[in-house]
């Protein structure tokens, strides 16, 4: 099988303070990879080196077989982040402008063709929300919001999904149903990376995980992962939080 | 930053093409053509309407200068004011000003050199390029940099102002604006000015909302943030010095925030905002032209305040 994304030996620290030590592992072509870890245990910053957008201090990663660094195709690449950045609050700007925006990396200078037009509608059908297509986004609820970032994603026809913490502050029901639909683009083929608290929710839908907390855990089908003790060493090594916060469900 | 610098060099070839070829074709269009449709346009108006109003030379190239401020302004304010950078065209505004400042200084010992507003365009260009460098490279809050413009631009206009002679009355022109001091070369400056910035906004408007509205997600998109962060404050740069002369270095900002902040009101998109706070420009300008005339009021502020008395109703309405 392919490999879509390759972290090598990975090393990366916020000045002194070290966030990833010496971290290696590799996405699939099709795989839904949970990443689950304490606070601070420096998720965020591997999504974002996974992606390109921070470079490690050592190590090496290639997005599509590419040093992550150099990979130029924004298309492929698809990335919805924990909720409500400043301007989806306020900005006046319609779902269907934002939707729209996933078709930008294809157009380039251009302008978007009736074709992406069609594309946009088609990823606003698929998540639900051709009804709120001329809404403004601040007017939206939380799990709302989240699907026209999916939608944007969708339009940019990523072949890799990246997402943060998404449905923080989303309600129990949008989220059950978020999670229905991420299930169902990973089953037409979607590569997806999630980092997500709630680990019940990640068991359950991704198909493998790996537990970080600075160092990486373990990393291994989410099955054998139930099986072992890596959630307990992860959240138990003292270093952020302590075991408490996986009694608090955290 | 290598990451974004390396990959847009197709973007960068295309605009390091094209911005010359159109720039070639603008100055053209500005010496040539411009003034004769200038002519044929206001004399047929003159000539249907005809009252001193459009009759008049000052009056004439005080609605020309200020149509066009009124599309240029709201349209790089959208960008502006939803990156909570407002206040950047005031702190280019003052920068501009130094520059006029060392234009009428140079001026008045060179007379060939005599050009202010063309002196104001290179130093807030730096000033942009400088605030732009200061942003990126340091820590802080991203109001610093732009109270550190805006006094020190200031203070150095006042300190070479001080220190040559220039008559009191060039100087308040340009800090609170004067209508009739618009001379003809400078609305074929404006015109250009004007045309370079719609054309740009045009072809990158994609690429400006992308990064106004989701920075990060810009990036992964491979979108050069840098080059475009870079581009939109050398825009506000050259809308600033050709409003200058109406709006004055003092109220400019306003033109580039209060429609857009009365579009915000009434619009849930974004493009329609832009396409409304142009039309909200244009009534505040012909409407502050018409009632600074009618009740002998500074221009530049009643374009100002017609445009906060529509705010004001959008906010009502």
């Amino acid at each position: 099988m392919n490999q879509i994304i390759d972290v090598e030996n990975v090393t990366f620290a916020y000045d002194d303070r070290p966030v990833l030590d010496d971290v290696s592992l590799s996405v699939a072509e099709g795989e839904f990879l949970g990443l689950i870890g304490p606070n601070g245990s420096g998720k965020t910053t591997l999504l974002k080196i996974m992606l390109g957008l921070q470079k490690p201090d050592i190590g090496s990663v290639r997005l599509f077989g590419t040093p992550a660094a150099k990979f130029r195709d924004g298309t492929r690449l698809g990335y919805v982040s924990q909720q409500s950045s400043e301007s989806d609050t306020t900005m006046p700007i319609s779902v269907r402008e934002v939707v729209k925006m996933g078709r930008y990396a294809h157009a380039g200078l251009g302008r978007l063709t009736s074709e992406d037009t069609e594309i946009v509608n088609e990823a606003l059908e698929r998540v639900g929300i051709s009804d709120l297509a001329d809404r403004r986004i601040s007017r939206l609820s939380g799990g709302q919001k989240q699907r026209v970032y999916i939608a944007r994603a969708l339009a940019s026809e990523a072949d890799l999904l990246a997402l943060d913490e998404p449905t923080v502050g989303v309600d129990a029901d949008s989220r059950d149903r978020f999670y229905e639909l991420l299930d169902e683009l990973n089953e037409s083929g979607i590569t997806i990376v999630l980092i997500e608290h709630d680990i019940g929710v990640v068991t359950e839908h991704a198909d493998m995980i790996a537990c970080l907390d600075c160092e990486l855990y373990e990393h291994c089908e989410t099955h054998r992962f139930l099986e072992g003790d890596a959630l307990e060493r992860a959240f138990g090594s003292g270093r952020v939080v302590g075991p408490s916060a996986i009694a608090s469900g955290d | 930053m290598a990451v974004e610098t390396t990959g847009s060099r197709r973007q960068l070839a295309t605009l390091g093409l094209g911005v010359p070829l159109s720039l070639i074709a603008f100055a053209g269009f500005i010496y040539w053509l411009f003034p004769p449709l200038y002519e044929l346009f206001w004399g047929a108006t003159c000539n249907t309407v005809d009252t001193w109003l459009v009759c008049s030379g000052f009056l004439q190239r005080g609605f020309t200068a200020g149509v066009l401020i009124a599309i240029t302004a709201p349209t790089v304010g959208a960008y502006l004011v939803n990156r909570q950078m407002a206040l950047i065209g005031e702190a280019l505004a003052h920068t501009a000003f130094a520059g006029v400042a060392i234009g009428l200084f140079i001026g008045a010992a060179i007379p060939s050199f005599d050009y202010p507003l063309v002196f104001a365009l290179i130093v807030a260009a730096i000033g942009a390029l400088g605030m732009q460098y200061i942003a990126v490279h340091t820590d802080g809050y991203a109001d610093i940099p732009i109270a550190i413009m805006l006094t020190g631009g200031f203070a150095l206009g006042i300190a070479i102002i001080s220190y040559g002679i220039t008559f009191s009355s060039t100087v308040e022109s340009y800090l609170f604006g004067d209508i009739l001091f618009v001379p003809f070369e400078n609305v074929q400056l404006m015109v250009g000015l004007a045309l370079v910035v719609i054309a740009t906004v045009a072809v990158t408007h994609k690429q400006l909302l992308f990064i106004t509205f989701d920075r990060e997600a810009a990036r992964l998109a491979r979108i050069n943030v840098w080059f475009y962060d870079t581009l939109l404050i050398v825009l506000t740069a050259l809308v600033i010095v050709a409003a200058m002369q109406i709006l004055g270095a003092i109220l400019v900002a306003g033109m580039l925030v209060i429609p857009v902040a009365a579009a915000m009101q009434v619009t849930n998109s974004f493009n329609r905002g832009i396409a409304l706070s142009i039309a909200f420009g244009q009534v505040a300008v012909i409407g502050g032209i018409l009632l600074s005339y009618y009740w002998n009021i500074a221009t530049g502020a009643m374009i100002i305040l017609t445009a906060i008395a529509i705010y004001l109703w959008s906010l009502v309405g």
